[in-house]
């Protein structure tokens, strides 16, 4: 595990983004209505994940123009999405120095074998896994940040619980095995070693996790927090939602306040019988159309 | 043993939360006045100070923060520095003010300018400072002793039983700071 400086600046800003709200912005106008509500970070994108699903063609960055004009709109740092393996768009978001990239299942695949070498960025970058193998996998390439994928665009938290519940469970596996054992894990779960034996010692990965794919309604943001999440991300959630600004401040509430069943009540309550986005059974989704099926 | 809460609405209040376990205290995280009646001394994490003071607005906490800032001792980092701060700029924002001081926000720049540096505190001797999209204290008050300086910008300062920092030693292993401001805290 390297633990240089600039390791520990990345995993730094992710660690000042806890216990927050990231949500999905695709206009300056959209992110001032999201820092408006107390989202701790913006993530620019070209459409949401369910346009993305409803349009399809091919998703990638979004324009640089309108990432420089959410720059410029607010005063949380902001986060773009690059293609996977995309090392190009990663670079040109560099350049125009945002705070995070997030090399997305969500937009189209660029390489169907490599991700990002995400070393030599200086800028740190957050990746989506399903599973402890996935996200160690992601962090042994720089990843400073894991996300669950949880399913982008569909309003259903199902994926993002799946998601949770198996890398929690992963991790806890691995602390109760002894030391010959873990090497074994280390093939099973096609992961580096070094990174096996950390887990196996703190029970928890060597950076922040965070929960992302499906989150819907205030209740569902407190659950992931619940779950393990130390964050949670909303896509679709609050833009396709029938009252963006409220949704957007009842899950920030719900988030901050998810040990608390009163207060979580309360937010529920904030957004009234406006109704969140309209969800899909992933269950019914041919596996062709999963997002969180991309990635390696 | 002294009870310190820590200010638990968003931010790294985990990483302080361990620092002042490790230097002796009892910890408790707080979201609710009543929380905050319960504890001697309480810090403000880093983290978003907008999505905080958002926060604070909206569950009405300001007006028991500034009342438990005038009998009990407070330490901020960061977003902590610019709640405590009595002015906000870049943009300018509502705080606290319960230190003398005004701070500039990212005053630094983005991420890609946040850095670790090596400072030299007065009391404390070299000390490592973790800067992340900090902000620089533009102007101290007479009543504020300025404990450590960046680049000739104080980043470590005190004013009575208030600490403030820029930088974020709950990132840093290194308790020295946290065991300084229970100091405070015990009396």
């Amino acid at each position: 595990m390297i633990l240089n400086d600039e390791f520990r600046l990345k995993i730094g800003l992710a660690e000042m983004l806890k216990g927050g709200v990231i949500m999905d912005v695709t206009t300056p106008e959209q992110a001032a209505i999201a820092e408006k509500a107390g989202a701790c970070a913006v993530m620019a994108l070209e459409r949401v994940p369910s346009d993305i699903r409803k349009d399809g063609g091919v998703a990638r960055m979004s324009p640089v123009s309108m990432i420089r004009g959410i720059m410029a709109e607010v005063s949380i740092p902001v986060m773009a999405k690059a293609r996977i393996g995309h090392y190009m768009e990663a670079r040109v978001l560099e350049a125009l120095e945002v705070d995070y990239i997030d090399e997305s299942e969500v937009l189209t695949p660029a390489d169907e074998d490599n991700h990002i070498d995400k070393r030599p960025f200086k800028v740190p970058f957050v990746c989506g896994a399903k599973n402890l193998g996935e996200a160690l996998r992601r962090i042994s390439e720089g990843a400073a940040m894991i996300r669950t994928k949880g399913e982008a665009g569909s309003g259903n938290i199902v994926e993002a619980v799946r998601h949770m519940r198996t890398i929690q469970r992963e991790m806890k596996q691995l602390t109760v095995l002894s030391h010959d054992e873990l090497y074994g894990e280390a093939k099973r779960h096609q992961a580096p070693i070094e990174l096996i034996e950390y887990v196996a010692e703190h029970g928890r990965l060597p950076v922040p996790n965070f929960s992302a794919g499906g989150v819907a309604t205030p209740a569902d943001a407190a659950l992931m927090m619940a779950m393990g999440a130390e964050t949670v991300f909303v896509g679709s959630g609050i833009f396709k939602s029938h009252d963006p600004a409220r949704f957007a401040k009842a899950i920030v509430k719900a988030t901050t306040y998810w040990k608390d069943p009163v207060k979580v009540m309360e937010a529920c309550d904030e957004v009234g019988i406006s109704e969140p986005m309209r969800g899909l059974d992933t269950s019914k989704l041919p596996a062709e159309e999963l997002m969180a099926n991309r990635g390696w | 043993m002294a009870k310190v809460g820590v200010l638990a609405l968003q931010g790294d209040y985990e990483k302080h939360a361990r620092a002042l376990e490790r230097a002796g205290a009892h910890v408790a995280e707080v979201r609710t006045a009543e929380e905050l009646d319960g504890v001697d001394g309480l810090v403000i994490p880093g983290g978003e100070s907008t999505t905080m003071l958002k926060l604070l607005d909206r569950e009405s906490l300001m007006e028991p923060l500034r009342e438990f800032g005038a009998k009990k001792p407070i330490f901020g980092t960061c977003a902590g520095a610019i709640l405590l701060a009595k002015e906000v700029e870049n943009p300018s924002q509502p705080s606290l003010e319960l230190v003398d001081i005004a701070v500039q926000r990212n005053a630094y720049g983005r991420q890609l300018d946040s850095r670790v540096a090596h400072v030299d505190a007065d009391g404390f001797g070299p000390m490592e400072a973790v800067f992340i999209r900090a902000p620089i204290i533009r102007k101290t008050g007479p009543g504020v002793k300025v404990l450590a300086r960046y680049n000739g910008d104080p980043v470590l300062v005190e004013q009575g039983r208030h600490l403030v920092a820029t930088f974020h030693p709950e990132l840093s292993s290194d308790d020295r700071v946290h065991a300084y401001f229970l100091q405070k805290v015990t009396g």
